[in-house]
């Protein structure tokens, strides 16, 4: 029975692995993510031949959590996608700590009641149960704090205060004290309490940690986040001495820092940087101050440039994601390509708030893949552009990243927008945008700004077309 | 030993997802991220298992609770990774 487990596992792990190897290509991903889904079964499945499981309980649980994530998978829409994928990673996270927390107690109980023969807790397994606890704690509330950032109940930007790199500095002190402490003598009087303290620190620390990082910088933090949820469920493999969990989790932790550290390198920074620089608060030099005029357009005048362009790019950010843009962008794409007009969409790597995230939103939208073109081939033929259409991007298009070497995103590669013939900003206000950051582009000679939501924007601009 | 052999093992399937990501359309970001934080959701397994009748009631309702995270993470996971795949396929 036992051999015929393991080797079911190991079948799992190597739908795990094709599955995700399919995930990376364009016409195999969906087949990789159902051989993936059939590993998962199949895991689960085998579990369940275990011995003495209670099988009330288990299958209980199974059947809830099942259709609590049915529900909110359904019911999602595309723009909220980033949110939902911060919180299901989170309780990913929690499952992983409560799974550490229930081996160390069901341990512990059994030693009071003398029973400790069969289940001894050596320092190994408690440093491993240190470990699922703290890297699940604080994938747990980082990912809870990155959801509220991304659905707008916390503030977007970057939270700073006096000494915090100090607080959060003593918060990993203590976890690493409290942690020895517990895994020197896990059978202790002590050990319990010592236990507690680490879980209350590793969800502490998972919010300090995750508050100095502002909004422009989420994709980097969602996908490490994701990462660490497959390191947590890897230590708690370790916890129970379980291959398949060692594996999968592994996969996934490795996986997720590749794409973390690509996220990075989009943005020309290091992850050091972007975990502790507190980038875009409020209390940072946002760099030299732009002194142009802002420029407004009405949508009849933005109408009569668009109605002459022959070539148009369309630079989409998190502002199209807000407002749900993406169906009116698109109908604007097609009038003016019925107008003898080239449209193409500009996707810079980190727009948006997680990796990929405009790819998704215009996908939803029916626009064909090949109208999506990368940064680095638009740019060398930007001054061919006669429109580029900026809709709720900022940082990803900031001239200052390429000139203004005070700027805290200096040296991050941009869509050199600025260089078009003529750019429209579609922006809701006058502010500055989601990183804090004053942006010289949208004081920049060819600029023009279209004020008001994205979509009722774009709508008027289409319903432009149509009066025509 | 069986540590031992459990170390081997995590250290391979590192190598293992570091080579698996090398070079992945931006495109597939997203559903990428989405399906392995599905995979994650395999801590599901860890859950089962403590929850034995053999535990007693607090490490038994840890386990419970930790079934039910890890199966929203891993249904929810995978339901919606196929929906934004299936988004992509449909145009071609």
């Amino acid at each position: 029975m036992e051999t015929f487990v393991n080797l079911s596992y190991i079948a799992a792990a190597i739908l795990f692995v094709f599955g995700i190897k399919m995930l990376g290509n364009a016409s195999t991903a969906r087949r990789g993510n159902t051989l993936s889904s059939i590993g998962m079964a199949l895991a689960v499945i085998v579990t369940l031949l275990g011995q003495g499981l209670d099988y009330k309980l288990v299958l209980g649980g199974l059947a809830v959590g099942s259709a609590i994530g049915f529900v909110a998978a359904k019911r999602v829409q595309m723009t909220g996608m980033p949110e939902l994928v911060a919180l299901f990673n989170g309780f990913g996270g929690l499952a992983s700590l409560l799974v550490g927390w229930a081996e160390y107690q069901r341990a512990a109980s059994a030693t009071l009641a003398e029973l400790n023969l069969t289940a001894p807790v050596n320092t190994f397994t408690a440093s491993v149960i240190v470990l699922a606890i703290l890297i699940g704690g604080i994938t747990f509330t980082g990912s809870i704090y990155a959801w509220g950032k991304l659905s707008g109940k916390l503030g977007g930007s970057a939270l700073t205060f006096p000494g915090q790199k100090a607080f959060n500095a003593l918060l990993a002190l203590g976890i690493i004290a409290t942690g020895v402490i517990f895994s020197v003598a896990p059978t202790a009087e002590l050990a319990y309490p010592m236990l507690i303290a680490v879980i209350v620190l590793a969800l502490l620390l998972g919010i300090f940690a995750v508050m100095p990082i502002g909004g422009g910088d989420m994709p980097v933090v969602i996908s490490l986040l994701n990462s660490c949820s497959g390191l947590a469920a890897c230590a708690a493999g370790f916890v129970i001495t379980n291959n398949v969990l060692v594996v999968a989790g592994c996969l996934v932790g490795a996986s997720g820092l590749i794409l973390t550290v690509i996220m990075c390198k989009a943005m020309n920074r290091t992850l050091v940087n972007v975990l502790f620089s507190g980038f875009g608060s409020k209390t940072q030099a946002a760099g030299s101050q732009s002194t142009g005029e802002l420029k407004p357009i009405s949508a009849a005048d933005a109408y009569y440039i668009l109605e002459a362009a022959k070539n148009v790019i369309v630079i989409p950010g998190y502002g199209m994601a807000v407002a749900q843009a993406q169906h009116a962008v698109k109908e604007l794409a097609e009038l003016l390509e019925n107008n003898d007009c080239e449209v193409r969409f500009a996707i810079h790597p980190v727009a948006g708030r997680m990796p990929g995230h405009m790819n998704v939103l215009l996908a939803e939208a029916d626009v064909p893949y090949e109208q999506l073109v990368e940064m680095d081939d638009v740019n060398p033929t930007i001054e061919m552009v006669d429109v580029a259409i900026v809709i709720g991007a900022n940082d990803v298009v900031n001239p200052a990243a390429a000139d203004d070497p005070t700027s805290p995103i200096y040296g991050m590669p941009i869509i050199e927008a600025h260089k078009a013939k003529t750019t429209f900003c579609l922006k809701r206000g006058k502010g500055a945008g989601f990183s804090g950051l004053e942006n010289a582009l949208f004081t920049a000679p060819n600029s023009r700004m279209l004020y008001g939501d994205a979509k009722a924007t774009v709508t008027g601009l289409v319903t432009q077309f149509k009066d025509s | 030993m069986e540590l031992i052999l459990l170390l081997f093992i995590f250290v391979l399937a590192a190598f293992l997802g570091f080579e698996l990501i090398a070079k992945v359309p931006s495109q597939l970001h997203t559903p990428l991220m989405s399906g392995s934080n599905a995979i994650s959701g395999i801590t599901v397994v860890g859950a089962i298992l403590a929850v034995n009748t053999s535990a007693d009631s607090l490490s038994t309702w840890l386990g419970f609770a930790a079934i039910v995270l890890a199966t929203i993470n891993v249904v929810g996971g995978y339901m919606v990774t196929d929906r934004m795949l299936g988004m992509f396929k449909k145009k071609k």
